[in-house]
């Protein structure tokens, strides 16, 4: 393999890793502060949906984003209701979540442009365009870091270079700030943060918004950056990927980045793998499609490590006598 | 802890879920009245195109003797205190069993292709559901989330399976050889021509079988009891000298059986090969009927005929009303499973309330009841 | 009854004046009226004690002082000024601290970080941390409490765990500190460590106000006492003026009967036997470390001990729920194979029946009909079904009889298992274990939240149960019920059988230090194990 290809599949990892870093910062908010989230595959079909759709009619990418978010939030805050509000199963407001995008996308999808459930191809200005770092031109023909810059860490969609700083804005939020800290202390003990005067019910929704805002950038990348327009069950199971990327990496931000590059590497080889041969022997790219799932069920059965997550996961607080 | 009493039991098992649904309706109604069609005739259209008619009624129980098995499966594993959202894949993955069960056997006869056909899918999704239940067992993974990961490692596997191993070369199609006449599970209509074209068939009969095996499996045996106990509280059944690994381990494979039935309805009763993705969302399915009938039998054999009604007047109504598609179906049952599942805390508060106010005796009872606690 | 009531008692304005008043204060839980018209007057820098059986309303109380529950009526004044304290946070910037009984700190967070968890200075947490860093380090010196302020709240001690929760409380400004039941999970050493700190609080001119059941701390430590009963404040005393006995009848309504009427033990052959027991919690630390003892036909053998001391994994060890890492059980000469998660199952069969520390969260399924819970553990029964089947006729009839010999109310086999009080629950439970007429019985805690009423009959059931000559061995954290029905007396200090004791001869001093792990001759603590018995 040449460089060129090298960095063809590097440059391929980052695009494909970008909406499952996206989820997975996603979750990391909601789960932190003790909310499983399982919805976050609804969250973005239904904000690669809006996105599509609005920067469809509108013509604007900007407000197809605006339109992702705001659906996206809406969804987060429907869940959140059901589960913090009401005090409802997390589990089964997710899957509820998943379903309800899977039927509302597809049924509006059809209903409204009658394409068969996709968006009408987006008009010019509808969808992001890449965009080139400053030198990147001039220092493609530098050896090797040239092509590097220019190719791999220049060129990529808006959204891109969000996730990744988000990244470490999340690591920095919590670490470093008060809310950090407080959300941190929810997910474990709510009751501590209770009795230390602090609310839990808006501590919680406080994580379930940027849940919301992040699971929307992630599903309108798949509509209006990555691809061109809304297609039916676009998101594709990306959102349980994030899932898994995101026990995989203990629910910490750095590691999450490097598990979403991993799983968005695998996802990139496998597309390049089609009929590849190896030794003789051919890989079936359903192997390497399964990697990323197999990978994540071995590490919770605690063979490599063991992925413990936020103590109060799962559990409605309830002030109790 | 508060003075609140539980609803009587009829307002449980029937009246809570029937307020929920109603408002699952009133929510998909509204959504038809904004794509500008009109809800009520809607209605009209998916109850004649479910009951209406012979094969309607035939496509209906089809759909339902699926959405039986995927919900016995989620029932039987939550009666257990586990949350099996598997079922797709389990079911997915019998499909193995069922078809190199039916191929090996379809020059004898279905009476033996069947039960043997039965086992074997059973055997599959069993395996299916029991690595998940061994990893929570014996590793304390969480069995929601590797039961996730199961159905997307089941539909890359079945993928390569029926690409790779079952496919004859002859065909193009991602599907296995057809199974001969001689081998297949028959349906109804050759018995009844009143069912028109639909494909249900001898299938249901398991269905009913399974209902009936689970409410005494359940209700009336000790491993039901064990399986109770530890669904309610994991340290009383260790208390009670109950294997608790083991009771996850062998519920999980049972909930994988169940759910593995529905490669005998779909493979050996309607397609009579394997094709690819032939459980179609059954399993998910499933999380909604088993929480509308309450993880109960009766209620999983109501709320399977109801998704079935909704699944087969959903196919009509896109005939009828192009503006509306099935999918208003999948709507519907993400709301049910939003509103029975998930926003249990919406009426159960307001209900409870309301039975105490007019029943003046339960309010009596209601004081004693919390008296009586206040003083340990 | 010959005591004050509380608007007569210490009516006259103190020196310093009062820190926290109370009127009138009414709190309902649905139908529970957990206060009833309380009024409380708390002095300036003094340590007030607040006493009461488990349920009597003592906690809810202090909770709505705290801001964590809000008063149905009533008025509340601190430092004279009234405030409708509408949640913790209020409470707090009005200097009222709590440490809770349960502590609430992040197990996985710094000492540091606990501390300024919702005390935060600003947006950012460094500055906080720095300034936490050095208030704790002058707090130290102030109150002699001293703790690592980056160790993480899981690797330390339990009695620097509640350290942790003072600091946070000072650092945040309190001038009344609220102590929850807080020796119930300390040895009697840190108990001591801890009054100490709370005298130099009350000497820096603090105000504590200490919540307990135990009768001995309120005489050793407080300045005034009021004494709580079914929600309702029964008396404020000033504690120089007042007896333990004088408050244990106000805390109960009569005269308690502590001494139970039983024939001296006729021990038989042994029929259980521990050989060298070694078990380690959940968290793989060893909890039980090499015991060993054996218990006679017809006698009762009382494990005595502060809680958290392993007696609750000896007893899951004896009783199969618990792997043991070495070591034996014997139960009439044979080994217990305890291997494996049904070990439960084995240890009944042949012979033990175990009543549970915790009936709810152990002893009982409580969304169970009370018919279910009689077969809990025997359910696998022949006489409760053959084969696979469920009997539901045989268990329903069980129940009735069990229902029937101990007087469960409401005698309702269909029941919901929850809506029965605390005594009924555990005759549930305990019908259930001695009606198998077992070889081996093994109790743990066996009036734990239970009424006045229920106890002496369930104790009363013990000593016939010794008397038809079964092996007991009763766990418990009541010392004077250990001393009550117990024919021999072990007493387990981390992990290990420090002594033995006969209850007819042994003092509740010599007791109480053997369960602080000191010997005779080691150096003491304040005094508080030094008291002798109580009347």
């Amino acid at each position: 393999m040449d460089i060129s290809s090298v960095l063809s599949i590097l440059d391929a990892t980052i695009r494909l890793s970008t909406p499952l870093l996206l989820a997975c910062l996603a979750g990391l908010y909601s789960e932190r502060a003790g909310l499983f989230d399982i919805g976050l595959e609804g969250k973005m079909l239904a904000a690669a949906f809006a996105a599509g759709a609005v920067a469809a009619i509108t013509g604007s990418a900007w407000l197809g984003l605006l339109a992702g978010l705001a659906v996206s939030l809406s969804t987060a805050l429907l869940q959140g209701v059901a589960a913090i509000t009401l005090k409802g199963n997390q589990l089964i407001a997710g899957v509820a979540i998943n379903m309800l995008a899977a039927g509302m996308t597809t049924f509006l999808g059809q209903t409204w442009f009658s394409q068969g459930g996709r968006t009408p191809p987006l008009p010019e200005g509808g969808r992001f365009e890449p965009i080139t770092l400053p030198f990147a031109n001039e220092l493609a023909s530098v050896p090797v870091l040239g092509p590097i810059y220019a190719d791999l860490i220049s060129g990529h969609y808006i959204l891109v270079y969000i996730a990744f700083i988000m990244v470490g804005v999340t690591a920095y939020v919590l670490y470093r700030t008060r809310f950090g800290l407080r959300m941190r202390a929810v997910g474990e003990n709510p009751k501590a943060v209770d009795t230390a005067g602090i609310s839990v019910v808006k501590l919680r929704y406080q994580a379930v918004i940027i849940t919301g805002l992040l699971a929307g950038l992630a599903g309108a990348y798949f509509s209006i950056a990555q691809g061109s327009g809304f297609g039916n069950n676009m998101t594709a199971g990306k959102g349980y990927i994030a899932l898994a990327a995101l026990i995989f990496a203990k629910w910490k931000p750095v590691p999450a980045m490097f598990t979403c590059l991993l799983f968005g590497f695998l996802d990139a080889l496998q597309i390049r793998l089609q009929g590849a041969q190896l030794g003789g022997i051919e890989i079936p790219v359903q192997a390497i499609q399964a990697l990323p799932y197999l990978l994540t069920v071995i590490l919770l059965a605690g063979f490599i490590g063991k992925a413990v997550g936020p103590k109060a996961g799962g559990v409605p607080y309830t002030k109790e006598r | 802890m508060s003075a609140r009493r539980p609803i009587p039991r009829w307002a449980d098992i029937a009246l809570l879920p029937a307020i929920n649904l109603l408002l699952a309706f009133l929510v998909s109604g509204l959504v038809v009245l904004l794509v500008g069609e009109n809800p009520f005739h809607a209605i009209q259209v998916i109850i004649y195109g479910a009951f209406g008619y012979g094969e309607g009624l035939g496509y209906t129980l089809y759909y339902a003797t699926n959405f039986i098995f995927t919900g016995l499966a989620v029932a039987v594993a939550a009666q257990a205190g586990l949350f099996n959202i598997g079922g797709d894949g389990q079911a997915y993955v019998a499909g193995l069993g069922a078809v190199v069960v039916a191929l090996a056997l379809d020059q004898t006869h279905w009476l033996i292709a069947m039960p043997l056909a039965v086992i074997a899918a059973g055997a599959v999704g069993g395996f299916w559901a029991f690595v998940p239940g061994w990893l929570q067992a014996k590793r304390g993974s969480h069995v929601v989330i590797t039961t996730i990961m199961f159905n997307f490692i089941a539909a890359a596997l079945m993928v390569y399976m029926v690409n790779r191993v079952l496919k004859p070369a002859s065909t193009m199609a991602p599907e296995s050889e057809t199974i001969e006449v001689a081998g297949r599970v028959p349906q109804l209509r050759q018995f009844f021509s009143f069912f028109g074209y639909s494909p249900v068939n001898l299938s249901i009969v398991i269905a009913v079988l399974a209902l009936i095996g689970v409410y005494i499996l359940v209700w009336h045996t000790k491993f039901g009891y064990a399986m109770r106990v530890l669904g309610a509280n994991p340290t009383a059944s260790r208390y009670a000298g109950i294997s608790n690994s083991k009771m996850i381990m062998i519920t999980m494979t049972i909930s994988g059986a169940l759910a593995g039935m529905v490669a005998i309805n779909e493979v050996m009763g309607v397609q009579n090969r394997l094709v690819l993705d032939f459980v179609a969302g059954a399993g998910f399915v499933g999380i909604a009927v088993a929480l509308m009938g309450r993880n109960h039998p009766i209620g999983i054999l109501l709320a399977a005929l109801l998704f079935g009604a909704l699944y087969q007047g959903g196919q009509e109504l896109q005939f009828v009303i192009p503006g509306i598609t099935r999918e208003m179906i999948v709507v519907i049952q993400a709301l049910v499973i939003l509103f029975t599942g998930a926003m249990e805390g919406l009426f159960r508060p307001s209900l409870e309330r309301a039975f105490m106010l007019f029943s003046p005796e339960q309010k009596a009872d209601a004081i004693a009841v919390s008296t009586a606690k206040s003083e340990s | 009854m010959n005591t004050q009531r509380p608007e007569t008692a210490a009516a006259t304005v103190p020196a310093n004046g009062w820190a926290i008043e109370l009127e009138k204060i009414n709190k309902r839980f649905g139908a529970v009226h957990a206060n009833k018209d309380i009024d409380l007057k708390v002095a300036r820098g003094t340590i007030h004690g607040i006493v009461g059986e488990n349920g009597a309303g003592k906690s809810t109380l202090m909770s709505i002082l705290y801001g964590f529950y809000t008063a149905d009526s009533g008025v509340i004044r601190v430092n004279g000024q009234e405030h409708a304290i509408t949640d913790s946070r209020h409470a707090l910037a009005l200097g009222i601290g709590m440490v809770h009984q349960h502590f609430m700190l992040v197990e996985n967070f710094s000492v540091l970080e606990n501390v300024i968890l919702g005390a935060e200075d600003s947006g950012f947490i460094k500055p906080s941390l720095d300034r936490a860093r050095k208030e704790l380090n002058r707090l130290e010196h102030e109150y002699d409490l001293e703790v690592d302020p980056d160790a993480i709240i899981e690797d330390i001690s339990v009695g620097q765990q509640q350290r942790v929760e003072i600091l946070k409380a000072l650092y945040r400004g309190a001038e009344t500190l609220i102590l929850d039941e807080p020796t119930g999970v300390l040895t009697p050493k840190e108990a001591d460590d801890l009054f100490r700190v709370l005298e130099t609080l009350r000497e820096q001119g603090k105000t504590v106000i200490l919540i307990t059941h135990k009768l001995r701390e309120i005489m050793a430590i407080t300045d005034n006492v009021s004494v709580m009963r079914q929600g309702e404040m029964v008396a404020t005393v000033k504690t120089s003026e007042t007896s333990p006995e004088q408050l244990a009848e106000l805390m109960v309504g009569r005269r308690v009967l502590l001494r139970v009427d039983k024939t001296p033990a006729n021990p038989g052959a042994t029929l259980l036997e521990v050989q060298n027991l070694v078990v380690a919690d959940d968290m793989g630390h060893v909890r039980v470390k090499d015991v060993s003892f054996s218990i006679r036909a017809g006698e009762i053998v009382g494990i005595a001990g502060v809680s958290g001391n392993g007696q609750s994994e000896l007893l899951e060890s004896v009783s199969g729920m618990r792997d043991q890492k070495s070591g034996n059980v014997l139960l009439k000469g044979t080994a217990l194979s305890l291997k494996g998660d049904d070990g439960a199952a084995r240890a009944r069969e042949a012979g033990l029946a175990h009543v549970p520390e915790d009936r709810q969260r152990m002893g009982l399924v409580t969304t169970f009909a009370e018919w279910e819970n009689a077969i809990l553990g025997y359910q696998g029964n022949a006489k409760y079904g053959a084969g696979p089947f469920l009997d539901i006729s045989a268990a329903k009839k069980a129940a009735a009889e069990h229902i029937k010999l101990f007087d469960v109310r409401p005698a309702n086999i269909n029941l919901k298992s929850s809506l029965f009080s605390g005594g009924n629950q555990q005759k549930i439970v305990l019908a259930r274990e001695m009606e198998q007429d077992p070889d081996v019985l093994v109790i743990g805690q066996p009036t734990r939240g239970v009424d006045i009423g229920a106890i002496e009959f369930i104790h009363n059931e013990i000593i016939k149960m010794r008397d038809e000559g079964k092996a007991i061995l009763l766990v418990s954290v009541e010392l004077d019920e250990i001393r009550s029905l117990a024919d021999r007396i072990l007493v387990m200090f981390d992990g290990v059988i420090v002594g033995e004791a006969d209850p007819a001869t042994a003092t509740e001093g010599e007791l109480g230090l053997m369960m602080a792990g000191i010997g005779k001759d080691a150096p003491r603590g304040l005094g508080i194990a030094e008291q002798g018995p109580l009347p």
